[in-house]
């Protein structure tokens, strides 16, 4: 990559400042920077509406190596804003590959930088935790006045905007059973996965209410993923208060997992700097098994909040002990914090959708 | 699941001698799974033949046996030491087919003896052939077509049905040995007969090739309670069809999308869980470089050379897991050592890539095909580490000590397009510089990967190279262009070269370091293992500040990739060294670039730089560092080469200094020393061109030793007889410049002995003297070695321990030095004094019990050997006799001349300790894979100036009962002496009864065959020797080494009859 693009920067939260150079579109945008440790699944990383509203780092430093196609979105769209590499491939190798990363984001609108240390950045919000910060190609940009606006920066209104407005049917081959895919900002392969498996599935928007989900004679409920902080979704934990009382089996991925935690009178926070990547040992407590699982949230549900009455905590982050999965005693449901739709990511834990079948079945007998 | 209660004491089968395809790793692996164990407080028992390693070390384990890795050797071994488990999967190949032999036969259950690591079971479904195929289908994995097959008809019955080409892989041999690809029915014949004959159960697989598919690897871990992890994908530049060990190897895969990667990952735990490994796994891919489908090649179910790469590629240590799995220990209860916040589930993420290139012995066998295929033939490789694919790629070239410093080979450069397009394919060990050149000459990338099937995204980033070296000749050196080939890699030396420019001082910057931490920096890690790169940030100098201990830090460079001439044995020095270095109370630093090596283990040290040995790579080090001072004693000539540029840079340099370095290389300086001390040496006197070679030969009489100045390993030596050799040998040497004289000796063929000694400038200590069985002539690395000596005379020792001395004092040796001498007409000659460590520095500290590189360490910084308890001169005999014998990798290279001579040829050596000389050969020669008959006939075939003395030999063989055949000229002068000899035809004259037929048909269990020249593949004494390799023939290439084998016969002992030596006993 002999030519290097217009000069471009990276501003800090705490000031500092990294020179890199543009790529995909030109401009100012300004989010919350995350880094994620995945050497692969870049475009599914992109396209996961989970990245809402941030500014996501790869510590990969060269990333775009097999291009772009149109088989590997997990949404229909790149939700993240802004993006940072160390090295982007101009000369992709894959036979599926359509397009180049730079390409791509200049289609999708997204602002990124690449020719940054990716290692050092990652260092600085490991340290200090999650930054605020933006990416700009403006040569002479006022620092002092966009360092107002990245400080005052807040992600809002997050699952709203990227939930789906009109509910959408997907039809499996065999029409086993019916579920209700709650979009919080789901990833394509939640829906796959269950289509798979011969579930017909509703997506419906994030608000949908008991009453709606009464009306639709359905067998389960899958709460997908999603971005931002889950206390925001006052009306949606409502929601689920409600919709719990209609006692249909539900499993809960992500910000679904944290929903229903919520719902049920637990309580989330805020990590440091989150989990975000395709490594993650997550111990199975039912199993006794350690499996690796791909993640991607920076909040977490808080184990003590987890009453004995409630359920307990099923699945465990081997490294920090972090609550990644909960199972309800009073209700059908359990949720886990990490991603078992994988995409990018490893599939080991796809049981889990197994498992979400043999609870909705159950139910039938 | 904690620690096994049943088990109290481990026996660890380590891999024994260095050969092509089972290397160092094993000694990594070993290692550290001996260390493992105790660390678990367990006892650990531990066998192998190869002296040269760490892991027979008396700190690594509590009972030592260098002893022949035999069946009955173990089954003694267990007998002895009532060890409760055996761990299999540590000792590579050599290991798991004993253990499994072990466990079989109810060996191990009839003495309470538990198997860990692997059982039989999974062992068969990975290695036989059929089983592995009924296993992967019954899980749903694709193999690729194929079928297991035991003779040579039905292996061209099956290809026919499948088509060709196809590939043979005999089963249950090392590297691939005996394996290839066939084209066509004609070559299939020749190498399914090689290969069925190779493979201990006289099976081969036949199988539709799939060359062009990408080969994909992935190493995968699995404890007993069926936790899965994969440690690290790998990605092969060259497609399927090249061995994954002549490959270049990049970490992690690049070409993949998270689609194909996790298709590929979730196959490999798939298998490791049907197959129930308890431990490491390595499998092997192909993958169709224009579709989803894939077939598994190969899985391993052991650590491997791939396995070593893949824990120094992302700090995951897989042997010390793997050691840890099978004692009882499940992956979340591990605790990972680099961040210590994580635990050993956790899979590695890398923020950089990583680039394995191969070292190959081809400058040693000029006659080999370096035709690369199936069957293994690098001896060691190097690895590095960047933060970009280019980076990585320059320095792994420069670091495999290619004598280029980028992918600009003078040899490609010379040659037409045409040349250029038919050396990119098929594969050798020079294709990617080709393949560099294609793309320097302006061929597409869609060309080179149509017809070399290489994938694009590797071609190109090697045109991003062509792009910027054509940027840097092109107008002014801006620091845009210089910042730019700093990030891909490039020395400074190579800017200003291909710049044609100086570089301005202002734009010179110096490297910085990243740490490698398994985590891709979301944890903050402690792990002192650093590479370079150019960023602002230089976390190595943070590391250093900020844990500042107050000690003194010293650099100990390492010795590079394995090649023949510089082994492992450098290794154990290094690491020793360190060791030694810690305990004083330093920091001790390793710089090295060898990922097989147990210094390049990220705790050996207090600190690890990954990079390569050159001058700027260094200096950046240092600059980083800011030592006390550096150690370049042990490293080999990788290391000791950088001795002046070290000393030009102000560094203190620990022991021996450059000037006496220089003073025992350069010839005119050492004859002065020579004279000054009155120490002989045999006549020599340097030329550059064949007609004063011959000038000179004529004068000093013939035969002469003829070798460049700058020798390593015996490179491009030999003996001439004649004018005619000296013209052979100058027309080859002069075809690259030279630069550096010709050394032309007189040379005496008398008795060689080599002694390793230690100074401190005012006392010296011999730990013991070595004898060499054959006379001077052949390679000290080539012959066979025995201590104490046995035949010299009190004078000649005497006169050795003298001669030592004084050159020690002589030369300001402040550490070791090896010096070898050769003892003609009782008169003791010097031939050569390296101010190093050496080849025979670990075999001798072991059976002497003298701690060699310790004491060299401690000298260094100032203690003394009377400080230390030693008395000048020569330590008393141990009470055993140790016989070292070299091994060689003679099956993997086709074409190879078998005969020894000044030129290193072994890859590696082993070691036979007992009680007497014979003992302790025949010890030696089983250990080193001799067949060692007792019947039989013997094939003698020597050069006229052998025949007289052939005849004392031959009569030993006669009288042992063996029959005798020869060539007509050595047979009629063996039946005038009376002793009956069979007359067989040469090869060469194409008549009934010749060599090659006695050979063929089984007659022969020894061939004796030495020629006055030899080399060339055509020469009917080569074609003899080499079916001896093929046939698995005991081949003598020396009448001295024919002598002592005759005498171990005579003793007409087995193994089963000696005694086995613990040697922490000693």
């Amino acid at each position: 990559m002999i030519t290097s693009g217009k000069k471009a920067t990276l501003l800090l939260a705490n000031g500092m400042e990294f020179s890199g150079y543009s790529v995909g579109k030109q401009g100012t945008v300004i989010g919350e920077i995350v880094f994620a440790t995945g050497m692969t699944g870049y475009e599914e990383t992109l396209t996961d509406p989970s990245y809402y509203g941030q500014i996501v780092t790869q510590t990969f430093p060269l990333v775009g190596n097999y291009g772009t196609n149109s088989f590997d979105k997990e949404s229909d769209k790149v939700y993240l804003s802004g993006y940072i590499v160390r090295e982007w491939c101009e000369l992709p190798s894959n036979f599926r590959c359509e397009n180049t990363l730079a390409h791509f984001l200049e289609e999708q609108n997204v602002i990124g930088i690449y020719g940054v240390d990716t290692r050092a950045l990652t260092k600085i919000i490991r340290e200090s935790g999650v930054m605020n910060g933006a990416i700009t190609t403006e040569e002479n940009f006022d620092k002092e006045k966009l360092l107002e606006e990245i400080r005052a920066f807040n992600i809002v209104n997050a699952v709203k905007s990227v939930s789906c407005t009109e509910p959408k049917e997907f039809k499996s081959k065999e029409g086993k059973r019916k579920v209700c895919l709650f979009d919080f900002g789901y990833k394509y392969n939640i829906r796959e996965e269950l289509l798979k498996r011969g579930c017909d599935v509703t997506v419906v928007p994030y608000n949908t209410t008991a009453k709606e989900i009464e009306k639709m004679d359905i067998d389960g409920i899958m709460l997908s993923n999603g971005p931002g902080d889950p206390n925001e979704n006052v009306e949606v934990i409502e929601n689920l208060k409600e919709i719990m009382k209609l006692n249909i089996p539900t499993f809960g991925i992500c910000l679904g997992h944290q929903l229903m935690a919520l719902a049920n009178g637990a309580k989330t926070e805020k990590l440091l700097y989150g989990h975000r990547g395709a490594n993650q040992p997550v111990v199975d407590v039912d199993l006794d098994r350690t499996f690796v699982t791909s993640q991607n949230h920076g909040y977490a549900v808080i184990a003590d909040t987890i009453s004995e009455d409630l359920g307990y905590v099923s699945h465990k982050n081997a490294n920090d002990g972090s609550c990644e999965g909960v199972k309800y005693k009073h209700i059908k449901a359990f949720t886990v914090q990490f991603h078992p739709e994988a995409c990018g990511g490893p599939q080991d834990t796809s049981y889990l959708f197994d498992e979400f079948m043999t609870l909705i079945d159950g139910e039938d007998k | 699941m904690p620690l096994r209660k049943d088990l109290k004491k481990v026996l660890v089968i380590g891999s024994g001698p260095i050969v092509i395809g089972q290397a160092a790793e094993f000694d990594y692996a070993g290692t550290q799974a001996c260390r493992a164990l105790k660390e678990e407080g367990l006892e650990v028992v531990l066998v192998n033949s190869n002296p040269a390693t760490i892991m027979t070390d008396k700190a690594m384990a509590d009972k030592i046996y260098i002893e022949p890795l035999t069946l009955d050797v173990i089954k003694r071994v267990i007998e002895i030491e009532k060890p409760d488990s055996l761990l299999s999967t540590l000792g590579g190949q050599t290991g798991l087919t004993l253990s499994m032999q072990l466990a079989k036969e109810g060996f191990l259950d009839s003495h309470g003896v538990k198997l860990l690591g692997a059982n039989p079971e999974t062992i068969d479904k990975a290695e036989d052939r059929q089983s592995f195929k009924d296993t992967m289908e019954k899980i749903g994995e694709p193999c690729i077509p194929s079928r297991v097959e035991t003779t040579v008809e039905g292996s061209l019955e099956f290809a026919s049905e499948i088509g060709y080409p196809v590939i043979v892989r005999p089963a249950f041999t090392l590297g691939g040995s005996g394996g290839g690809i066939a084209n066509n029915e004609e070559e299939l014949r020749e190498i399914a007969l090689n290969g069925l004959r190779l493979s201990p159960i006289t099976q081969v697989l036949i199988e539709k090739c799939i060359s062009g598919w990408k080969e994909i690897e992935f190493e995968v871990i699995r404890d007993s309670k069926g936790n899965v992890i994969t440690v690290c994908s790998m990605e092969n530049f060259d497609p399927v069809g090249v061995h994954t060990g002549d490959s270049i190897v990049v970490a992690p895969a690049v070409t993949l999308s998270d689609k194909e990667y996790q298709m590929l990952r979730t196959a490999s735990l798939n298998i490791i869980s049907e197959l129930k490994v308890e431990g490491g796994c390595n499998c092997q891919f192909a993958l169709h470089p224009e579709s989803m489908e894939y077939a598994v090649i190969e899985v391993n179910p052991r650590v491997s050379r791939s396995s070593a790469l893949a824990s120094k590629a992302t700090g995951y240590p897989i042997a010390k897991v793997a050691a840890k799995i099978a004692i009882g220990y499940s992956l979340d209860e591990i605790v990972n050592a680099v961040t210590g916040k994580t635990y050993a589930c956790f899979e590695p993420a890398l923020d950089y890539i990583v680039v394995k290139f191969p070292k190959w012995p081809f400058d040693k066998f000029v006659y080999a095909s370096r035709k690369l295929g199936t069957q293994m033939k690098a001896t060691g490789e190097v690895m590095s580490i960047g933060t970009s694919f280019e980076q990585a790629l320059m320095k792994a070239v420069r670091g495999a000590e290619l004598k280029v410093d980028s992918l600009n080979m003078p040899m490609m450069m010379a040659m037409s397009d045409e040349e250029i397009k038919n050396r990119i394919h098929p594969a050798d060990d020079v294709r990617m510089f080709a393949v560099f050149e294609a793309l320097k000459r302006g061929m597409s990338i869609e060309e080179i990967h149509n017809i070399t099937m290489i994938d694009e995204w590797f071609l190109g980033k090697l045109k991003n190279l062509v792009e910027l070296e054509k940027w840097l000749a092109d107008g002014e050196l801006t620091k845009e262009k210089y910042n730019y080939a700093k990030k891909w890699g490039y020395l400074d030396s190579t800017i200003e070269n291909m710049s044609g420019q100086k570089i301005p001082e202002e734009f010179k910057r110096s490297a910085s370091y990243k740490m490698v931490d398994t985590c891709a920096g979301e944890f903050a890690a402690e792990t002192p293992y650093f590479y370079s790169t150019y960023d602002e940030q230089n976390e190595a100098k943070e590391f250093i500040e900020n844990k500042d201990s107050g000690k003194k830090r010293v650099i100990v460079f390492g010795s590079g990739p394995i090649r023949i001439g510089q082994g492992i044995e450098f290794d154990y020095c290094s690491v020793h060294c360190v060791w030694a270095l810690k305990e004083l109370g330093y920091e001790a630093v390793i710089c090295n670039n060898n990922p097989e090596t147990v210094s390049t283990d990220f705790d050996t040290g207090d600190r690890l730089y990954f990079d390569p040995l050159t001058k700027e790579d260094v200096k950046n080090i240092i600059e980083t560092e800011k030592p006390y001072g550096v150690v370049v004693q042990f490293g080999g000539q990788t290391a000791i080469s950088l001795v002046n540029y070290l000393d030009e840079l102000g560094v203190r340099i620990l022991g021996t200094q450059a000037d006496s370095v220089d003073a025992a290389e350069d010839r005119e300086r050492f004859n002065e020393v020579l004279e000054k001390c009155g120490i002989p040496c045999p006549k020599g006197e340097t030329v550059f061109t064949a007609e004063e070679a011959k000038e000179s030969a004529n004068r000093l009489g013939y035969p002469v030793l003829l070798r460049p100045s700058y020798v390593l390993g015996g490179q491009n030596m030999i003996i001439a007889h004649s004018d005619q050799d000296v013209d052979e040998y100058m027309e080859i040497i002069t075809r690259t410049k030279l630069e550096n004289p010709v050394l032309i000796d007189k040379y005496m063929m008398g008795t060689e002995v080599e002694v390793d000694a230690i100074c401190d400038g005012k006392d010296f200590v011999i730990p013991g003297i070595m004898e060499h069985i054959e006379r001077a002539g052949v390679h000290s690395g080539d012959s066979i070695s025995v201590y104490p000596a046995q035949t010299l005379s009190q004078k000649i020792i005497d006169t050795i321990i003298d001669y030592t001395g004084k050159l020690a004092f002589a030369l300001k040796v402040i550490g070791l030095v090896n010096i070898q001498y050769v003892v003609y007409d009782n008169e003791v000659y010097v031939i050569e004094v390296n101010p190093r460590s050496s080849r025979t520095i670990p075999y001798i500290s072991k059976v002497t019990g003298v701690p060699m590189v310790d004491i060299a360490t401690k000298i260094m910084l100032g203690e003394t050997l009377q400080d230390m308890g030693y008395k000048t001169g020569l330590v008393p005999n141990a009470d055993y006799v140790a016989v070292k014998v070299p091994v060689f990798s003679f099956e993997k290279l086709h074409n190879v001349d078998t005969h020894l001579g000044p030129e290193m040829k072994s890859t590696g050596e082993v070691l036979g300790i007992a009680k007497t000389f014979e003992e302790a050969l025949l010890k030696g020669l089983i250990a080193a894979g001799h067949k060692i008959l007792h019947k039989g006939g013997v094939l003698m075939t020597v050069r006229d100036t052998d025949k007289a003395e052939l005849i004392d030999i031959a009569s030993k063989y006669e009288e042992l009962g063996f029959d005798l055949y020869a060539t007509s000229g050595t047979a009629n002068k063996l039946n005038n002496e009376m002793i009956a000899t069979n007359v067989v035809s040469k090869i060469s004259e194409n008549k009934p009864n010749s060599a090659m037929d006695v050979i063929n048909e089984g007659k022969i269990s020894y061939v004796i065959s030495t020629s006055a020249k030899g080399r060339l593949p055509a020469k009917d004494s080569v074609k003899i020797r080499r079916k001896a390799v093929e046939r698995g023939i005991v081949c003598l290439t020396s009448l001295d080494t024919a002598n002592a084998l005759a005498d171990c016969i005579a003793m007409n002992k087995t193994i089963n009859d000696i005694d086995l030596v613990d040697i922490t006993k000693i």
